[in-house]
Protein backbone atom coordinates (compact mmCIF):
# COMPACT_ATOMS: atom_id res chain seq x y z
CA UNK A 1 0.00 0.00 0.00
CA UNK A 2 2.96 2.15 -1.37
CA UNK A 3 -0.42 4.70 -2.15
CA UNK A 4 -0.23 6.70 1.35
CA UNK A 5 3.27 7.55 1.13
CA UNK A 6 2.25 8.60 -2.91
CA UNK A 7 -0.80 10.68 -1.23
CA UNK A 8 1.38 12.51 1.25
CA UNK A 9 4.07 13.61 -0.95
CA UNK A 10 1.06 14.81 -3.35
CA UNK A 11 -0.21 16.78 -0.40
CA UNK A 12 2.94 18.44 0.43
CA UNK A 13 3.79 19.11 -3.02
CA UNK A 14 0.27 21.08 -2.96
CA UNK A 15 0.68 22.37 0.66
CA UNK A 16 4.17 24.29 -1.05
CA UNK A 17 1.75 25.64 -3.61
CA UNK A 18 -1.31 27.11 -1.47
CA UNK A 19 1.48 28.50 0.44
CA UNK A 20 3.49 29.91 -2.56
CA UNK A 21 0.06 31.49 -4.22
CA UNK A 22 -1.50 32.94 -0.37
CA UNK A 23 -4.23 30.44 -0.54
CA UNK A 24 -5.51 28.66 2.61
CA UNK A 25 -7.96 26.63 0.60
CA UNK A 26 -7.52 24.03 -1.84
CA UNK A 27 -10.84 23.32 -4.41
CA UNK A 28 -9.35 20.69 -6.26
CA UNK A 29 -6.80 18.50 -7.39
CA UNK A 30 -5.85 17.32 -10.46
CA UNK A 31 -3.96 13.91 -11.29
CA UNK A 32 -2.66 12.16 -13.60
CA UNK A 33 -2.02 8.25 -13.39
CA UNK A 34 -0.80 5.66 -16.29
CA UNK A 35 -1.53 2.21 -15.61
CA UNK A 36 2.14 1.39 -15.63
CA UNK A 37 3.04 3.88 -12.59
CA UNK A 38 2.58 1.27 -10.51
CA UNK A 39 -0.54 3.68 -8.60
CA UNK A 40 -3.90 1.87 -8.16
CA UNK A 41 -6.01 4.62 -8.68
CA UNK A 42 -8.67 3.48 -6.86
CA UNK A 43 -6.23 3.14 -3.83
CA UNK A 44 -5.01 6.57 -4.03
CA UNK A 45 -8.28 7.83 -3.66
CA UNK A 46 -8.87 5.51 -0.87
CA UNK A 47 -5.38 7.25 0.65
CA UNK A 48 -6.25 10.75 0.10
CA UNK A 49 -9.26 10.47 2.28
CA UNK A 50 -7.22 9.55 5.08
CA UNK A 51 -4.27 11.80 4.36
CA UNK A 52 -5.91 14.96 3.72
CA UNK A 53 -7.70 14.93 7.11
CA UNK A 54 -5.85 18.47 8.76
CA UNK A 55 -4.71 19.34 5.69
CA UNK A 56 -5.59 22.73 3.79
CA UNK A 57 -7.20 20.16 0.73
CA UNK A 58 -9.14 18.88 3.73
CA UNK A 59 -12.45 19.87 1.26
CA UNK A 60 -10.64 19.42 -2.06
CA UNK A 61 -12.11 17.41 -4.61
CA UNK A 62 -9.17 14.34 -6.10
CA UNK A 63 -9.41 14.19 -9.88
CA UNK A 64 -7.75 11.73 -11.43
CA UNK A 65 -6.93 10.91 -15.11
CA UNK A 66 -6.10 7.66 -16.65
CA UNK A 67 -3.49 8.33 -19.48
CA UNK A 68 -3.45 5.74 -22.31
CA UNK A 69 -0.57 3.27 -22.36
CA UNK A 70 1.01 3.89 -25.97
CA UNK A 71 4.16 3.25 -27.56
CA UNK A 72 6.31 3.36 -30.66
CA UNK A 73 7.29 0.61 -32.01
CA UNK A 74 11.75 0.23 -32.70
CA UNK A 75 11.09 -1.65 -35.93
CA UNK A 76 8.44 -0.52 -37.68
CA UNK A 77 8.13 3.02 -36.22
CA UNK A 78 4.70 3.05 -35.92
CA UNK A 79 2.92 4.25 -32.45
CA UNK A 80 -0.06 2.08 -31.13
CA UNK A 81 -2.09 1.93 -28.07
CA UNK A 82 -1.45 -1.11 -25.85
CA UNK A 83 -2.45 -3.01 -22.89
CA UNK A 84 0.09 -2.30 -19.83
CA UNK A 85 1.12 -5.87 -20.51
CA UNK A 86 0.84 -6.36 -23.54
CA UNK A 87 2.77 -4.02 -25.27
CA UNK A 88 3.37 -5.47 -28.67
CA UNK A 89 3.05 -3.51 -31.92
CA UNK A 90 0.04 -2.72 -33.03
CA UNK A 91 1.15 -2.77 -36.92
CA UNK A 92 4.15 -5.41 -36.96
CA UNK A 93 3.84 -7.50 -33.40
CA UNK A 94 7.25 -6.46 -32.76
CA UNK A 95 7.86 -6.67 -28.92
CA UNK A 96 10.84 -4.02 -28.86
CA UNK A 97 9.05 -0.96 -28.22
CA UNK A 98 9.66 2.51 -26.87
CA UNK A 99 7.23 3.51 -24.47
CA UNK A 100 5.54 7.02 -24.88
CA UNK A 101 3.04 7.18 -22.34
CA UNK A 102 0.92 5.41 -19.69
CA UNK A 103 3.86 5.57 -16.78
CA UNK A 104 3.01 9.10 -15.77
CA UNK A 105 2.50 9.86 -11.90
CA UNK A 106 1.87 13.76 -11.84
CA UNK A 107 0.20 16.44 -10.63
CA UNK A 108 -1.35 18.38 -13.31
CA UNK A 109 -2.76 21.42 -11.30
CA UNK A 110 -4.35 22.61 -8.36
CA UNK A 111 -7.37 25.28 -7.84
CA UNK A 112 -6.91 27.33 -5.20
CA UNK A 113 -9.66 29.56 -2.96
CA UNK A 114 -8.10 32.82 -2.19
CA UNK A 115 -8.75 34.80 0.55
CA UNK A 116 -12.05 37.21 -0.03
CA UNK A 117 -10.98 40.43 -0.99
CA UNK A 118 -11.40 43.62 1.17
CA UNK A 119 -14.26 45.13 -1.24
CA UNK A 120 -16.09 41.56 -1.04
CA UNK A 121 -16.25 41.22 2.63
CA UNK A 122 -17.59 44.74 3.06
CA UNK A 123 -19.75 45.17 -0.02
CA UNK A 124 -22.63 43.21 1.55
CA UNK A 125 -25.21 44.82 -0.02
CA UNK A 126 -23.74 43.02 -3.56
CA UNK A 127 -24.65 39.34 -2.44
CA UNK A 128 -26.87 38.22 -4.91
CA UNK A 129 -29.93 36.26 -3.89
CA UNK A 130 -28.88 32.68 -4.56
CA UNK A 131 -25.99 33.79 -1.95
CA UNK A 132 -28.23 30.78 0.24
CA UNK A 133 -25.94 27.22 -0.80
CA UNK A 134 -27.64 23.77 -0.11
CA UNK A 135 -24.60 22.98 1.76
CA UNK A 136 -23.93 26.40 3.96
CA UNK A 137 -20.49 24.90 5.39
CA UNK A 138 -19.50 24.98 2.19
CA UNK A 139 -19.83 29.06 1.57
CA UNK A 140 -16.35 30.70 2.06
CA UNK B 1 -25.56 22.06 -10.29
CA UNK B 2 -22.45 23.73 -8.10
CA UNK B 3 -19.21 22.20 -8.86
CA UNK B 4 -17.99 24.01 -5.38
CA UNK B 5 -20.82 22.17 -2.74
CA UNK B 6 -23.39 20.89 -5.26
CA UNK B 7 -26.10 23.18 -4.76
CA UNK B 8 -28.92 23.67 -7.78
CA UNK B 9 -29.46 27.64 -7.07
CA UNK B 10 -27.19 28.92 -9.19
CA UNK B 11 -28.57 28.91 -13.20
CA UNK B 12 -24.81 29.46 -14.70
CA UNK B 13 -23.27 26.25 -12.49
CA UNK B 14 -21.25 28.55 -10.75
CA UNK B 15 -20.43 28.75 -7.15
CA UNK B 16 -22.65 32.21 -6.00
CA UNK B 17 -19.83 33.10 -3.68
CA UNK B 18 -17.05 32.47 -6.37
CA UNK B 19 -19.25 34.07 -8.98
CA UNK B 20 -19.07 37.13 -6.69
CA UNK B 21 -15.17 37.75 -6.97
CA UNK B 22 -13.52 35.58 -10.01
CA UNK B 23 -10.31 36.81 -8.48
CA UNK B 24 -10.91 34.23 -5.18
CA UNK B 25 -10.41 31.10 -7.58
CA UNK B 26 -6.58 30.66 -8.75
CA UNK B 27 -5.96 27.32 -11.18
CA UNK B 28 -2.33 26.73 -11.20
CA UNK B 29 -0.89 24.09 -13.79
CA UNK B 30 2.19 22.24 -12.13
CA UNK B 31 3.03 18.88 -14.02
CA UNK B 32 5.28 17.88 -11.43
CA UNK B 33 6.10 14.21 -10.76
CA UNK B 34 4.00 12.74 -7.28
CA UNK B 35 7.47 11.51 -6.33
CA UNK B 36 9.63 14.47 -6.98
CA UNK B 37 10.50 15.01 -3.02
CA UNK B 38 11.88 11.34 -3.51
CA UNK B 39 13.39 11.63 -6.82
CA UNK B 40 15.41 14.62 -5.70
CA UNK B 41 16.64 12.72 -2.68
CA UNK B 42 17.18 9.62 -5.42
CA UNK B 43 19.58 12.08 -7.24
CA UNK B 44 21.41 13.09 -4.17
CA UNK B 45 22.27 9.25 -3.33
CA UNK B 46 23.43 8.63 -7.28
CA UNK B 47 25.83 11.55 -7.01
CA UNK B 48 27.20 10.01 -3.58
CA UNK B 49 27.15 6.83 -5.54
CA UNK B 50 28.97 8.61 -8.21
CA UNK B 51 31.73 10.46 -5.97
CA UNK B 52 33.03 7.22 -4.62
CA UNK B 53 32.71 5.53 -7.65
CA UNK B 54 31.19 2.67 -6.73
CA UNK B 55 28.40 0.36 -8.57
CA UNK B 56 24.73 0.46 -7.13
CA UNK B 57 22.35 -2.31 -7.46
CA UNK B 58 18.72 -2.47 -6.45
CA UNK B 59 17.62 -6.49 -5.87
CA UNK B 60 14.18 -7.00 -5.87
CA UNK B 61 11.91 -9.66 -5.92
CA UNK B 62 9.07 -11.78 -4.17
CA UNK B 63 9.45 -12.90 -0.78
CA UNK B 64 11.52 -15.60 -0.46
CA UNK B 65 12.67 -16.10 -4.01
CA UNK B 66 16.42 -16.01 -3.12
CA UNK B 67 17.67 -12.56 -2.57
CA UNK B 68 20.08 -12.88 0.57
CA UNK B 69 21.35 -16.32 -0.72
CA UNK B 70 22.34 -14.82 -4.23
CA UNK B 71 24.20 -12.61 -2.34
CA UNK B 72 26.15 -14.32 -0.19
CA UNK B 73 26.81 -17.13 -2.56
CA UNK B 74 27.82 -13.52 -4.78
CA UNK B 75 30.13 -11.88 -2.21
CA UNK B 76 31.71 -15.37 -1.49
CA UNK B 77 32.59 -15.10 -5.36
CA UNK B 78 33.93 -11.41 -5.27
CA UNK B 79 34.92 -10.22 -2.11
CA UNK B 80 38.72 -11.18 -2.91
CA UNK B 81 38.93 -8.86 -5.95
CA UNK B 82 36.16 -6.55 -5.04
CA UNK B 83 35.08 -4.72 -1.84
CA UNK B 84 30.84 -5.40 -1.15
CA UNK B 85 28.65 -3.46 1.24
CA UNK B 86 24.85 -4.28 1.37
CA UNK B 87 22.28 -2.48 2.69
CA UNK B 88 19.20 -4.70 3.61
CA UNK B 89 15.66 -3.68 3.69
CA UNK B 90 13.17 -5.66 5.68
CA UNK B 91 9.94 -4.91 7.60
CA UNK B 92 11.67 -6.10 10.65
CA UNK B 93 14.24 -8.24 12.11
CA UNK B 94 18.15 -7.91 10.73
CA UNK B 95 18.17 -11.55 10.23
CA UNK B 96 19.64 -10.53 6.58
CA UNK B 97 22.30 -8.34 7.74
CA UNK B 98 23.67 -10.40 9.95
CA UNK B 99 23.74 -13.45 7.07
CA UNK B 100 25.54 -10.86 4.98
CA UNK B 101 28.23 -9.65 8.18
CA UNK B 102 28.99 -13.38 8.53
CA UNK B 103 31.29 -13.03 5.46
CA UNK B 104 32.85 -10.41 6.58
CA UNK B 105 31.63 -7.64 4.46
CA UNK B 106 29.99 -4.32 6.10
CA UNK B 107 26.26 -4.70 5.95
CA UNK B 108 23.21 -2.17 7.29
CA UNK B 109 19.90 -3.03 8.47
CA UNK B 110 16.78 -1.07 7.35
CA UNK B 111 13.65 -2.14 9.11
CA UNK B 112 10.94 -0.33 7.65
CA UNK B 113 8.41 -0.77 9.83
CA UNK B 114 4.81 -0.36 8.30
CA UNK B 115 6.43 0.62 4.63
CA UNK B 116 6.65 -2.45 2.28
CA UNK B 117 8.99 -0.37 0.05
CA UNK B 118 12.72 1.61 0.80
CA UNK B 119 12.68 4.94 -0.47
CA UNK B 120 15.19 7.50 -1.06
CA UNK B 121 15.34 9.17 2.33
CA UNK B 122 15.83 5.59 3.82
CA UNK B 123 18.40 4.38 2.15
CA UNK B 124 20.41 8.10 2.36
CA UNK B 125 20.21 7.81 6.03
CA UNK B 126 21.46 4.16 5.50
CA UNK B 127 24.63 5.78 2.81
CA UNK B 128 26.11 7.68 6.21
CA UNK B 129 26.41 4.53 8.30
CA UNK B 130 28.58 3.03 5.39
CA UNK B 131 32.30 3.18 4.98
CA UNK B 132 31.68 4.20 1.06
CA UNK B 133 35.16 5.84 0.67
CA UNK B 134 35.91 1.87 0.02
CA UNK B 135 33.46 0.39 -1.61
CA UNK B 136 33.18 -0.98 -5.08
CA UNK B 137 30.09 -2.49 -4.94
CA UNK B 138 27.06 -1.69 -2.94
CA UNK B 139 23.43 -4.05 -3.37
CA UNK B 140 20.69 -2.48 -1.94
CA UNK B 141 18.81 -5.82 -0.79
CA UNK B 142 14.94 -3.93 -1.24
CA UNK B 143 11.49 -5.13 0.61
CA UNK B 144 10.75 -8.20 -0.78
CA UNK B 145 7.88 -6.94 -2.64
CA UNK B 146 6.92 -7.08 -7.00
CA UNK B 147 4.65 -4.35 -6.22
CA UNK B 148 5.54 -1.09 -4.23
CA UNK B 149 9.61 -0.87 -4.68
CA UNK B 150 9.56 -0.48 -8.40
CA UNK B 151 7.70 3.01 -7.70
CA UNK B 152 10.75 4.61 -5.73
CA UNK B 153 14.25 5.41 -7.25
CA UNK B 154 16.41 4.95 -4.59
CA UNK B 155 19.26 6.22 -6.60
CA UNK B 156 20.34 3.06 -8.16
CA UNK B 157 22.69 2.49 -11.35
CA UNK B 158 20.66 -1.09 -12.13
CA UNK B 159 17.59 -2.74 -11.13
CA UNK B 160 17.86 -6.61 -10.76
CA UNK B 161 14.51 -8.77 -10.19
CA UNK B 162 14.76 -12.26 -9.43
CA UNK B 163 11.86 -14.23 -10.86
CA UNK B 164 11.86 -17.09 -8.56
CA UNK B 165 11.12 -20.84 -10.31
CA UNK B 166 8.82 -21.65 -7.70
CA UNK B 167 6.82 -18.65 -8.80
CA UNK B 168 4.45 -18.86 -11.75
CA UNK B 169 6.59 -18.08 -15.25
CA UNK B 170 3.75 -16.11 -15.97
CA UNK B 171 4.66 -13.57 -13.01
CA UNK B 172 6.44 -10.42 -15.35
CA UNK B 173 2.79 -10.17 -17.25
CA UNK B 174 1.09 -9.92 -13.78
CA UNK B 175 3.49 -7.34 -12.44
CA UNK B 176 4.14 -5.52 -15.31
CA UNK B 177 5.21 -2.06 -13.34
CA UNK B 178 7.91 -4.50 -11.61
CA UNK B 179 9.22 -6.01 -14.29
CA UNK B 180 9.50 -3.32 -16.98
CA UNK B 181 12.21 -1.47 -13.79
CA UNK B 182 14.67 -4.32 -15.00
CA UNK B 183 18.19 -4.23 -15.98
CA UNK B 184 18.40 -7.63 -15.95
CA UNK B 185 16.17 -10.19 -14.54
CA UNK B 186 17.43 -13.26 -12.82
CA UNK B 187 15.85 -16.55 -12.60
CA UNK B 188 16.56 -17.72 -9.36
CA UNK B 189 16.44 -21.27 -7.73
CA UNK B 190 17.21 -22.73 -11.79
CA UNK B 191 18.19 -25.89 -10.20
CA UNK B 192 14.91 -26.57 -8.73
CA UNK B 193 13.72 -27.15 -12.44
CA UNK B 194 14.30 -30.26 -13.21
CA UNK B 195 11.59 -30.98 -10.61
CA UNK B 196 9.05 -27.97 -11.23
CA UNK B 197 7.41 -29.41 -14.59
CA UNK B 198 5.27 -26.09 -14.48
CA UNK B 199 7.89 -23.79 -14.86
CA UNK B 200 9.28 -22.96 -18.57
CA UNK B 201 11.68 -20.28 -18.46
CA UNK B 202 10.51 -19.76 -22.13
CA UNK B 203 7.25 -18.94 -21.31
CA UNK B 204 9.00 -16.51 -18.85
CA UNK B 205 10.65 -14.99 -21.27
CA UNK B 206 7.80 -14.53 -23.62
CA UNK B 207 6.14 -12.74 -20.76
CA UNK B 208 8.89 -10.75 -20.18
CA UNK B 209 9.43 -9.72 -24.42
CA UNK B 210 5.00 -8.93 -24.28
CA UNK B 211 6.01 -6.04 -21.95
CA UNK B 212 8.01 -4.89 -25.02
CA UNK B 213 11.24 -5.39 -23.24
CA UNK B 214 14.77 -6.97 -24.79
CA UNK B 215 15.87 -7.51 -20.76
CA UNK B 216 17.76 -9.93 -20.32
CA UNK B 217 17.17 -12.88 -18.22
CA UNK B 218 20.30 -15.26 -16.70
CA UNK B 219 19.68 -18.29 -14.84
CA UNK B 220 21.19 -18.73 -11.13
CA UNK B 221 21.11 -21.83 -8.45
CA UNK B 222 23.02 -20.07 -4.92
CA UNK B 223 22.47 -22.51 -2.66
CA UNK B 224 24.88 -26.09 -2.04
CA UNK B 225 26.45 -25.95 -5.76
CA UNK B 226 26.35 -22.15 -6.57
CA UNK B 227 26.09 -22.00 -10.64
CA UNK B 228 25.90 -18.05 -10.80
CA UNK B 229 28.71 -17.54 -13.57
CA UNK B 230 26.66 -15.43 -15.86
CA UNK B 231 25.21 -13.13 -13.31
CA UNK B 232 29.20 -12.55 -12.09
CA UNK B 233 29.84 -11.56 -15.39
CA UNK B 234 27.46 -9.16 -15.89
CA UNK B 235 28.00 -7.73 -12.76
CA UNK B 236 31.75 -7.51 -13.74
CA UNK B 237 31.17 -6.08 -17.07
CA UNK B 238 28.63 -3.40 -15.35
CA UNK B 239 31.77 -2.53 -13.00
CA UNK B 240 34.19 -2.16 -15.83
CA UNK B 241 31.74 0.09 -17.67
CA UNK B 242 31.32 2.59 -14.08
CA UNK B 243 35.52 2.66 -13.94
CA UNK B 244 35.42 2.21 -10.52
CA UNK B 245 38.89 1.16 -9.89
CA UNK B 246 39.78 4.31 -11.94
CA UNK B 247 38.23 6.79 -10.61
CA UNK B 248 40.20 9.42 -8.75
CA UNK B 249 37.37 11.91 -7.77
CA UNK B 250 37.17 13.27 -4.19
CA UNK B 251 34.38 12.80 -2.23
CA UNK B 252 32.71 15.75 -1.42
CA UNK B 253 31.23 15.79 1.81
CA UNK B 254 27.56 15.13 2.51
CA UNK B 255 27.20 18.99 4.16
CA UNK B 256 27.44 20.73 1.16
CA UNK B 257 24.68 19.06 -0.92
CA UNK B 258 21.00 19.83 -0.14
CA UNK B 259 19.37 16.32 0.75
Amino acid sequence: MHELSICQSLLAQVTDIAASRGASVVARITVELGPLCGVEPALLASAFEVARAGSCAEGAELHIEIIDVSARCAMCGATTRVQPNRLVCGECGDYRMHLVSGDEMRLRGVELRLPQTPSVLTDQASLPETRLCANPAAVL
Amino acid sequence: MCQSCGCTVNPADLHPAAALDPQRTEVVGVLQNLLAANDRVAGHNRQHFDEHGLLAINLMSSPGAGKTTLLEATIVALRDRYRIAVIEGDMETDNDAVRIRAHGVPAYQITTGAACHLDAHLVHRALHELPLAGIDLLFIENVGNLICPASFDLGQHRNVILLCTTEGDDKPAKYPVMFRAADLVLLSKADLLGVLDDFDPARAVAALRGLGLETPMIETAARRAPAIGAWLSWLEQQLAERGSSTSGRMPRSHETVAA
